[in-house]
């Protein structure tokens, strides 16, 4: 970095680490899934590990579909002042 | 009959005239006093308190004291103090009084036993809150506070002819469950949907409170919603169709959100979303949905105030709120930094934080009532929430590329503000018992069992992998400068431009007919006349324009209200 001092949230090691632990907490959580037993009210919640599985697909879909919603409605910063 | 102690409102009437007349920490020590005076009285009155009111051959119930009303009632006294704690430094006569006087507006609001004392405050409110618009007093804000006056004006219209005609039907005019059964009760409906941001109706929400003063939106974030949840709650309880207007409403904003460069617009959008799970409440309408949505109307107040102040603060700090002016600034700015964070953990309702809570009764109710797919729908828009709120804000504000910008931590006021909302967010959701004591409905609910915990987690944990699959890959879409187009659009560009096709052949018919046009092609309907306006109302711009246009507006107000007084009656 210019000013040769990076803050921690910059340092590639933190980064790192950050993601780390959310790969071993996500880890975790799908292997508690085997371990706990859920309450089922819906079907659909039989699905093992469903909540990680629909969270990530929801979380990727929307974003996904949000940059196809921009190819249609993003105009310029002054469209309305013209 | 003489009033019980005194009507609620009475605080912020007195503080709002205070404050005409008091300076500096004189005026601000007034200001601080209304919402704790009327919070300390406010505790130790009881529901089941009625006063009446004769006027003319009207029985009016001004003050109605019960379990709903008073839970909002705590809950606008605390969010005005909090407001009014955060915009402490500003010197500004109009924001501080308008301010004052809107927050007293929705604590009378939810005090209303009957509709006509309901519709003075529902008035009140739309008012004093476009002022809080205004006081940007710049071009943007200007129009964006004509353009939500309109909405205000629109729902108090409808609002009144329901409330007429529902009182012709039903002989009476208090203010119970209403129903959608009859035409006046769509009526009403729609008045409460326009101001709890109904589809269709929502952009006043995304166009407005990111034109306000860092301060003012702080202010209008917390009320003009919340009364409209707490009408919804009590006149519309188990209406199907908010089931999936609510479950709409979760949903659409996330795409917006997602693509938004100005940051506080995103949370216009997030504002909606969760709305969305209050009104998908209302509209299950069991006692355990219910207290969901109005625990979760009381939880928003704190955390999504939390997020706009965070946001507000950086505005009032580097003068910009936009994601691609923005980034770096957490080492500059902390507190900030960790306070937003709390309110962004807190809106994705991760388990120990409110909006966990209160989130997943709503989340309960819709299963135990055997509605999966509107289930589904809102467990997506909940990892939705985590992208755009609870990742995105924080993201690009705080972290994110370094913009290299001049920041400093905002005023101590400002921090202090928003630290009392970081307590109400970690407290509620680390002893949800405090809120669950005060809810109106019976129904037994406990937060924290392990499935609840763990399945939130699961969700929550995958769907910041999510982001951070999106990232690894280079498939995140970048934050680049300009505006998305939405319904708003229909009267910002196809409406002038319609009416410009018309006046052009206006124009070209007066010009065959050999008349001038000259200045009826030119020109913005608000500046029109201004400076003869300017000298004649105010000398301050641009109050002149605005006070002009609140007359325009009441009289068309009045003139709505005769007409539809004489199809009720």
């Amino acid at each position: 970095m210019a000013d040769g001092n990076p803050g921690w949230a910059e340092r590639p090691r933190n980064r790192r680490l950050i993601r780390r632990i959310l790969y071993g907490a996500c880890a975790l959580l799908v292997v508690a899934d085997f371990v706990v037993q859920r309450h089922i009210s819906a079907g659909v919640e039989r699905v093992p590990a469903f909540y990680a599985l629909y969270g990530f697909v929801a979380l990727v879909g929307v974003v996904l579909a949000a940059k196809g919603l921009r190819r249609l409605v993003k105009r310029g910063e002054e469209y309305y002042d013209r | 009959m003489t009033l019980p102690g005194f009507h609620p409102f009475l605080p912020f009437a007195v503080a709002a005239l205070l404050a005409l007349v008091t300076r500096g920490s004189l005026r601000s020590a007034v200001l601080l006093a209304a919402p704790a005076i009327g919070l300390w009285h406010l505790v130790g009155v009881e529901p089941g308190m009625v006063s009446t009111w004769q006027i003319m051959n009207l029985e009016l119930t001004p003050y109605r004291v019960d379990e709903l009303g008073l839970m909002f009632g705590y809950l606008f006294h605390i969010g005005a103090f909090m407001a009014v704690l955060f915009a402490l430094h500003v010197r500004d006569t109009l924001q501080q009084v308008s301010g004052i006087l809107y927050a007293g507006s929705a604590v009378g609001a939810v005090f209303a036993g009957d509709l006509v004392t309901l519709f003075v405050f529902w008035e009140i409110l739309g008012l004093s809150s476009a002022f809080l618009v205004w006081a940007g007093r710049d071009e943007r804000s200007v129009a964006a506070g004509i353009r939500y006056l309109i909405y205000q004006v629109a729902s108090g219209v409808l609002l009144m002819a329901g409330l007429i005609w529902h009182g012709a039907l039903t002989g009476s005019f208090a203010f119970g469950e209403i129903g959608a059964g009859t035409p006046a009760g769509i009526l009403i409906l729609a008045a409460f949907g326009i101001k709890a941001g109904f589809p269709l109706v929502h952009n006043w929400i995304t166009d407005a409170y990111p034109a306000s003063t860092p301060t003012g939106t702080v202010f209008l974030c917390a009320f003009t919603t919340k009364v409209a949840v707490y009408a919804l709650a009590r006149g519309f309880p188990g209406v199907e169709a908010l089931i999936y207007i609510g479950a709409f409403m979760a949903c659409y904003p996330i795409f917006f959100a997602v693509i938004e460069n100005d940051l506080r617009r995103v949370l216009g959008y997030s504002m909606i979303n969760q709305l969305g799970f209050m009104v998908c409440g209302i509209g299950i309408g069991s006692s355990l949905a219910l207290n969901g949505a109005v625990a979760h109307a009381f939880n928003d107040v704190f955390f999504k105030g939390l997020l706009f102040m965070s946001m507000g603060a950086v505005l009032y700090v580097t003068g910009r709120s936009k994601a691609s002016d923005l980034g770096g600034l957490y080492r500059k700015m902390p507190i900030t930094a960790t306070l937003c964070i709390i309110g962004a953990v807190t809106i994705s309702a991760f388990p120990l934080m409110s909006a966990f809570v209160s989130k997943s009764m709503v989340m309960t109710a819709l299963l135990e009532e055997g509605r999966v797919l509107v289930w589904l729908a809102m467990l997506f828009a909940s990892a939705g929430v985590l992208e755009h709120a609870g990742i995105k804000i924080p993201y690009f504000a705080f972290f994110a590329h370094d913009a290299k910008l001049e920041a400093r931590e905002p005023p101590v006021n400002m921090l202090l503000a928003m630290a009392l909302a970081a307590v109400f967010c970690v407290g509620i959701g680390a002893f949800p018992g405090l809120l669950y004591g005060i809810l109106p409905w019976e129904a037994e609910y406990h937060a924290y069992d392990l499935t609840h915990v763990l399945t939130q987690l699961q969700l929550l944990a995958f769907a910041t992998l999510g982001v951070v699959f999106l990232h690894r890959t280079g498939r995140y879409p970048a934050e680049i400068p300009g505006v998305n187009l939405d319904v708003e659009w229909l009267w910002r560009k196809a409406l002038p431009w319609s009416a410009g096709i018309v006046r052009s052949a206006l124009g070209a018919l007066a010009g065959a007919l050999g008349r001038g046009v000259a200045g009826f092609r030119h020109g913005r309907l608000y500046l029109a006349g201004e400076r003869g306006l300017r000298s004649a109302l105010s000398r301050s711009w641009p109050t002149g324009s605005m006070v002009l246009w609140v007359g325009v507006f009441l009289a068309l107000m009045l003139i709505a209200g005769v007409l539809s007084a004489g199809a009720g009656g």
